[in-house]
C-alpha cells in the first residue's frame, strides 16, 4: 500500500508528455537549424556591395538594391492605402453599424477574405488593377493588390482593440454633448491606436514577405533602376530571391541565401516589434 | 448599445458628421466589393474559357498541357498534385500541431506558455519563398541521401516543409478549443481515477472536437492555397500520380508558372489560370466555410 501515498507516474504518461513536448520543440528547433544553415550559406555573400548593387547576370556582382527599394516603396504604399480603409472599416463596424444586418454581411465577408489564398488576390489584381484600370505592371497596381490582401488582418486587429475601450467612456463623451465622430476621434481612436498599430505592423510584415500575388500582377524579376514614382516598374526582395532560387548555378543560390538573410531580418524584426507591443497592451 | 444616446435629442446632425459616417461606410464596403470582384473576375474569365473548352474535357481529360501544341485541359493532374502535397503537409502538421496544442494547454505553466506560443508562431511568420528555398536546397538532398531515387523536384520535400509552416495554425486554434473545455470535466474524470493521458484522450479531446476539426480544415485550406513552396520545390510538371518522389505541379504553381511567362491577355492559356483559380477558390471557400461553422459551434457551447 506504499504506492497509495505517492502517485507513481505511469510510463504511458511519461511517454505522452515527452511526445507533446517534442511536438513543440522539434518544429521550432528544426526551423532554427534550417534558418541557421541558410544564414551560413548566405553570410559569405552578404556585404555592403550586395545591398548597394544592381542585379547582374554575373552572380558575384549582383545586388539587391532595386529589389529592396521596390519592397520598401511597395509596402509603404500598401500601408498608405490599407491602413486608413481598414481602420475606417473597423470603426464603422464597431461604432456605427452596430449589429445591423449590413454589418453582419460585412463581417462574414471579412472572415471569408482572410482565408482566400494569396494567388487569388493576384488574379483579382491582374484583372481589375493591371487590365481594367490600366495601371499596368506598376508599383501602384501591386500595392492595391497587397492592400486588399492585408486588409482583413488590420480590420480584425483594429476591431479587437476598439472593443477594449470601455463603454462608459463613450457614454461620458456623448453625455457631455460630443458628436459621435468627435467622441470616436478623441476617445476611441487614441485608446485603440496601439492595437491598430500592432495589426498594421503584422500586415506590413506579411506584405514584405509576400511574393505569389506580385508575380501574377507583374513585378519584374530583373530590374536595373530604382522605382521613381507610383507608376514605375518594380521588383521586390522575395521575388529577387525567387528568381535566384530558380537558377541552377550554385553562385546564384548563395545570392538567394544572402537575400533571405536580409528578408528574414526585416520580417522577424517587424514581428518582434508587434509582439512586444501586443504584450504591453495585454498588461494594460 | 449606445446608439440610443444620439437619437434622444433628435437634433439635426451636422453635415460633417454625416459625411464622415458615409466615408466610413464606404471603407467597410471595400471588403464586400473585393469579394464581389473576386467572384466576378473568376466567373467571367471561366465562362469565356468554357466557351472554348468543353466542361467535359475539363473534368474528364487526364492531361493538363495548355502551353503545349497538343493542348489538353483536364484539371485532375493539377488537383492531384495539390492533394498530394497537402496530404503530406497535413501528415506532419496534424500530429505536431495537436500535440503542441496539448502541451501548451495541459502541460505548461503560464510562464512557459508565454515563451512557447510566440516561438511556435514564428513558424507562420517566415515568408514562403524562404520555405521554398529550404525545401529545394536542404530538405530534398537529405531525402535523396535516404532514398536515392527521389527527383531534384518532388512532392515530398515541399509537402514536409509546408507541414512545418502549418503547425502553428493547427496548434493555436486547437489550443483555444482545448482550453475552452470546462475544468470540471477534467476534474470529474481525474476524480474517478482515470489517468491524465486517458482524461485528455477520452474526455478533453472529444469535447474539443469541433474546434480541433475546424483548425485541421483551416490547415488543409492553407496547404491547398500555398504557392511559393510548391512553385519552387515541386517542379512544374502536371501529372496524374500519387508518387511523392517525382516532379508534379499544383494548381497554385501552375498559376505562377503561366504568370511568369508572357502570356498575352485574351488567350486560352491566360484564361486557364482563372479557371484553375476559380477551382481553387471554390475548394478553399468550401473548407473555410465548414471550418468557420465548426469553430462557431464550439464558441457557442462555451
Amino acid at each position: 500500500m506504499m504506492e497509495m501515498r505517492r502517485r507513481r507516474v505511469p510510463l504511458g504518461e511519461i511517454v505522452f508528455r515527452a511526445l507533446c513536448l517534442g511536438a513543440v520543440v522539434l518544429p521550432v528547433v528544426s526551423l532554427l537549424a534550417l534558418l541557421l544553415s541558410v544564414a551560413a550559406e548566405g553570410v559569405g555573400r552578404l556585404d555592403a556591395d550586395f545591398v548597394m548593387r544592381f542585379p547582374s547576370r554575373i552572380a558575384s556582382q549582383a545586388g539587391i538594391l532595386p529589389a529592396l527599394a521596390g519592397s520598401i516603396a511597395l509596402v509603404l504604399l500598401t500601408m498608405l492605402i490599407a491602413v486608413p480603409v481598414s481602420v475606417g472599416s473597423a470603426l464603422y463596424l464597431e461604432e456605427y453599424g452596430n449589429r445591423g444586418r449590413f454589418a453582419g454581411v460585412i463581417e462574414v465577408n471579412i472572415t471569408n477574405l482572410a482565408g482566400v489564398p494569396s494567388v487569388i488576390y493576384g488574379l483579382l489584381g491582374l484583372e481589375i488593377f493591371v487590365r481594367f484600370l490600366s495601371l499596368g505592371q506598376s508599383l501602384l497596381a501591386g500595392a492595391l493588390t497587397l492592400s486588399l490582401l492585408v486588409m482583413p488582418v488590420i480590420i480584425t486587429a483594429s476591431r479587437e482593440s476598439i472593443r477594449t475601450v470601455p463603454n462608459a467612456l463613450r457614454e461620458a463623451a456623448l453625455g457631455m454633448g460630443a458628436t459621435r465622430w468627435s467622441m470616436v476621434r478623441s476617445v476611441v481612436l487614441p485608446m485603440a491606436a496601439p492595437g491598430m498599430i500592432t495589426g498594421s505592423i503584422l500586415a506590413l510584415s506579411r506584405a514584405f514577405g509576400e511574393s505569389a500575388p506580385l508575380i501574377i500582377v507583374g513585378a519584374a524579376t530583373f530590374i536595373t533602376f530604382l522605382p521613381n514614382g507610383v507608376m514605375s516598374a518594380y521588383s521586390t526582395l522575395p521575388i529577387q530571391i525567387f528568381n535566384w532560387v530558380s537558377r541552377p548555378q550554385e553562385a546564384f543560390q548563395a545570392n538567394a541565401a544572402a537575400g533571405i538573410v536580409v528578408l528574414l531580418a526585416a520580417v522577424l524584426c517587424l514581428n518582434a516589434v508587434a509582439l512586444l507591443l501586443r504584450h504591453r497592451l495585454q498588461r494594460r | 448599445m449606445e446608439r440610443d444616446a444620439s437619437s434622444l435629442g433628435r437634433v439635426e446632425r451636422p453635415l460633417a458628421e454625416r459625411v464622415i459616417e458615409a466615408l466610413l461606410r464606404l471603407a467597410a464596403l471595400v471588403s464586400v466589393a473585393t469579394t464581389a470582384a473576386i467572384v466576378l473576375t473568376l466567373g467571367l474569365e471561366s465562362a469565356s474559357f468554357f466557351s472554348e473548352v468543353a466542361p467535359g474535357d475539363f473534368l474528364f481529360d487526364t492531361q493538363w498541357t495548355p502551353l503545349f501544341a497538343q493542348r489538353h485541359f483536364g484539371i485532375w493532374p493539377l488537383v492531384c498534385g495539390t492533394v498530394l502535397t497537402s496530404f503530406i503537409a497535413m501528415a506532419v502538421a496534424v500530429p505536431f500541431g495537436l500535440l503542441a496544442a496539448i502541451q501548451m494547454s495541459e502541460f505548461s505553466s503560464a510562464r512557459v506558455r508565454f515563451w512557447l506560443k510566440p516561438s511556435v508562431e514564428v513558424l507562420a511568420g517566415v515568408p514562403t519563398v524562404v520555405y521554398g528555398y529550404v525545401a529545394l536546397i536542404f530538405v530534398t538532398p537529405v531525402l535523396q541521401a535516404v532514398v536515392p531515387s527521389i527527383g531534384a523536384f518532388n512532392a515530398l520535400a515541399p509537402g514536409l516543409v509546408m507541414g512545418l509552416m502549418i503547425v502553428p495554425t493547427i496548434a493555436s486554434l486547437s489550443e483555444d478549443a482545448i482550453r475552452a473545455v470546462p475544468v470540471s470535466l477534467r476534474e470529474a474524470s481525474l476524480g474517478l481515477g482515470v489517468g491524465r493521458v486517458s482524461t485528455i484522450v477520452r474526455v478533453v479531446l472529444p469535447s474539443a472536437f469541433s474546434g480541433i476539426a475546424a483548425s485541421v480544415i483551416l490547415g488543409i485550406s492553407r496547404a491547398v492555397g500555398e504557392t511559393m513552396i510548391v512553385a519552387i520545390a515541386a517542379g512544374q510538371q502536371p501529372r496524374l500520380t500519387l508518387d511523392p518522389t517525382v516532379p508534379i505541379a499544383t494548381m497554385t504553381a501552375f498559376i505562377v508558372q503561366v504568370s511568369m511567362g508572357d502570356t498575352p491577355h485574351g488567350t486560352l492559356a491566360y484564361r486557364s489560370i482563372f479557371v484553375v483559380g476559380a477551382a481553387l477558390f471554390l475548394m478553399t471557400f468550401g473548407m473555410n466555410w465548414v471550418s468557420y461553422r465548426l469553430a462557431r459551434r464550439y464558441r457557442r457551447l462555451t
